[in-house]
């Protein structure tokens, strides 16, 4: 077995961990929501600190590995994409505290049955759903399954859409609102774009086994 | 005559069938490297291509090699000036026992060049080109074998260009040297591509990466994979040479 072989299992396996770690963020948010806990709002925003560690120290693997064993061919797409998906879930992180903080510090100003109406919990469930996806993708190297999760960002897409209209007519009816409206608005932006960053982790899956770059199709022309 | 171009070369040396129907085109003014195994045929068909195996009994071969389009196991072909035009430096610096300035004129003597002013001139330049002048320039007459490991090889590149060839193969010339004799060996591959066509023979995948446009990969005597080298090392073709370049080997 090549040295390098171990270092990039455990690689693969942290990354692995701190996606578990991410989408956990993600569960609790969804559970906060549901059971209308805020202590679970509160662990999000803990284990942010937890997902920075994990991706400094990722980074400095990463860094390790390309000084120490000068990767090449998938070995090197693997350190390539693991230093982009490290990025993506940090942000996906974020957007997972941005929620748990509203959560927290606007818990008297809002009707609850507001976030039903703009889906948070549906567009947790696809996001959710999503993260696991990468993850079986990631570890079996199932890029069929990586290609097929990123296309259900097409859902978080709809339902950011349908928010902005749900937004603006209960601006009419709620002009009081307006502030607490475009918050609960920007949170639907944030899942959106948390969307986005896991299609990513999906093309950064297919460029490390298939050594494709499926992303910006047409400005590779 | 600088363009390679090798048509279904068999070699056999008594019944082994070391290389087995290679056909690949070397461009001029390009850095080729051959990767694989120990044993996978490399060196032996970096010796074809100025028909180094010539003295080995057992050797037979097939096929067509044609430099700049004319076939060099042609009978008309003189093999002496072949090997002037497809000049070799080897793994282990070979100086011969003699003085710096005598190794880089040896070649020229030899060719019949006797004008004093030309092979000095020719011994400066050819020092300069192999970027050992300025190391060598006042201890011209000092033994050849008193210079550093790195420095003889530089010297040997000095004694291969003195007699002006075209293409210039190199067998392993950094394996045998320190860090930084290899990083002037590589430098100089660099320069020296921008006049000459190299063929060089490493196991130093990373040095085969960074000196070299094309790299192609021997296995067993098949030329697996011949590619752009920034191709290669990235996203390789074939499986087997994937799991040569990441060490998954066997």
């Amino acid at each position: 077995m090549p040295a390098i072989e171990p270092e990039l299992q455990a690689l693969k396996d942290n990354l692995l961990d701190m996606l578990s770690l991410v989408r956990n963020q993600m569960v609790k948010c969804k559970d906060a929501i549901r059971k209308n806990d805020l202590s679970l709002a509160a662990e999000v925003l803990e284990d942010e600190k937890k997902v920075n560690v994990q991706e400094l120290a990722i980074d400095r693997d990463c860094e390790n590995i390309l000084a120490l064993f000068t990767p090449v061919a998938t070995d090197l797409r693997l350190v390539l994409a693991t230093l982009k998906i490290t990025n993506d879930l940090e942000r996906i992180g974020d957007n997972a505290k941005s929620l748990a903080k509203f959560l927290i510090n606007n818990k008297n100003d809002y009707p609850r049955e507001w976030l039903g109406t703009f889906k948070l919990e549906a567009m947790l469930d696809v996001l959710i759903s999503m993260l696991k996806d990468m993850g079986e993708a990631l570890r079996e190297s199932d890029t069929k399954l990586a290609r097929k999760t990123t296309k259900r960002d097409e859902f978080l897409n709809d339902y950011n859409k349908k928010a902005m209209k749900t937004t603006a007519e209960l601006m009419k009816d709620y002009p009081g609102d307006a502030k607490i409206l475009l918050n609960l608005f920007s949170i639907t932006r944030n899942l959106e774009r948390a969307g986005d960053l896991t299609k990513n982790i999906g093309e950064e899956i297919v460029f490390h086994i298939e050594a494709k770059v499926v992303k910006h199709r047409k400005d590779q022309q | 005559m600088k363009h390679i171009e090798a048509k279904n070369v068999n070699v056999y040396y008594g019944d082994n069938h070391v290389l087995k129907d290679i056909t690949l085109s070397i461009k001029e003014n390009t850095v080729t490297a051959f990767i694989g195994p120990s044993g996978c045929g490399k060196s032996t068909f970096l010796r074809t291509l100025n028909r180094m195996n010539d003295y080995i009994e057992s050797f037979r071969k097939k096929g067509k090699v044609y430099i700049d389009g004319k076939e060099i196991y042609d009978k008309k072909v003189r093999v002496e000036e072949l090997r002037r035009q497809v000049g070799m430096v080897f793994q282990k610096p070979n100086p011969f026992p003699k003085s710096i300035f005598e190794n880089v004129a040896y070649g020229l003597k030899i060719h019949g060049i006797t004008n004093k002013k030309e092979i000095e001139e020719t011994v400066e330049k050819s020092l300069k080109q192999s970027a050992l002048w300025g190391e060598v320039k006042d201890i011209l007459n000092k033994p050849a074998l008193s210079l550093s490991g790195g420095q003889q090889q530089r010297l040997c590149i000095a004694r291969t260009l003195a007699v002006k060839p075209t293409i210039i193969l190199m067998d392993e010339p950094a394996s045998a040297l320190d860090p930084i004799s290899t990083a002037k060996i590589e430098e100089l591959i660099s320069e020296l591509k921008e006049k000459y066509t190299i063929v060089i023979v490493t196991h130093n995948m990373q040095q085969a990466a960074r000196v070299s446009d094309r790299t192609a990969f021997f296995y067993l005597g098949d030329l697996v994979e011949y590619e752009k080298t920034s191709e290669l090392f990235t996203n390789p073709r074939h499986k087997q040479t994937e799991n040569y370049i990441t060490g998954r080997f066997g």
